[in-house]
């Protein structure tokens, strides 16, 4: 089954890998993303997860489904969070089973990689000495958009 | 003719601007470009949103030629930092 969800409580990865694995499978995978306490050699101490959650839901699903396709099977699990992160929290939670190890891997780096290219969610990364700021993103292909963040400096 | 659309702010766009949501009165056959032009055009604070930017309609991902309908939800994206 493939599963797709941008929630705003606290991720549990134990439960997200239970939704995936099948008696064909040899094979589950968990990935995590984590909130790391740097940034470009400066120490952060929390970060904020901003997202368009009706579109995000759906780009993930599609994401998702494009993994499976890969995987060449269905049992892809993935869930994303949003609001006020501290360290070591989970932001980003991937599940994927598969009879071997080698598609669920890569169904699972597809995911990851994938979502830092299109999915609608920012991150405001809170500096230890106060300030904040926006952390320079990605445009999603098939926009208009163009690399430069020239516009959002000095967003804080 | 004119028709109105709902362009949304996110994350940095939503900082420069100070809301996350307007409505925005355009004329028949506008583009998302016309769309851009004429919140740039209102001067302070949109005018510091960029002249392409990335953005969805209806939660789809688009470009800027495609053909604007009333109601249409536009949203500004900033370029994504997910994960």
């Amino acid at each position: 089954m493939i599963y797709a969800s941008v929630v705003e409580g606290v991720i549990e990865p134990t439960e997200l890998l239970a939704r995936v694995g099948d008696r064909a499978d040899g094979a589950a995978i968990l990935f995590l993303g984590v909130v790391r306490d740097h940034a470009d050699g400066r120490p952060v101490d929390g970060m904020r997860y901003d997202a368009y959650v009706e579109m995000a839901e759906g780009v993930l699903s599609q994401i998702a489904s494009e993994a499976a396709e890969r995987l060449g099977t269905d049992r892809v699990a993935v869930v994303h969070r949003t609001g006020e992160l501290e360290i070591g929290d989970v932001s980003v939670a991937i599940a994927v089973s598969s009879p071997h190890r080698a598609e669920a891997y890569d169904a699972s780096r597809y995911v990851i990689e994938e979502i830092k290219k299109r999915l609608p969610v920012w991150k405001k990364e809170h500096y230890t000495d106060g300030t904040a700021e926006w952390v320079e993103g990605t445009v999603p292909p098939g926009t208009a958009g163009r690399a430069s963040t020239n516009a959002v400096e000095g967003a804080s | 003719m004119t028709f109105t659309v709902n362009a949304l702010f996110f994350a940095a766009y939503r900082d420069l601007v100070g809301t996350g949501s307007i409505s925005v009165e355009l004329r028949e056959g506008a583009t998302v470009s016309d769309l851009v032009g004429e919140l740039r055009g209102r001067g302070a604070p949109f005018d510091v949103l960029p002249e392409e930017p990335a953005v969805a309609v209806n939660q789809t991902y688009a470009f800027m030629d495609e053909v604007l309908g009333s109601d249409d939800e536009v949203a500004f994206i900033p370029p994504v930092a997910g994960g």
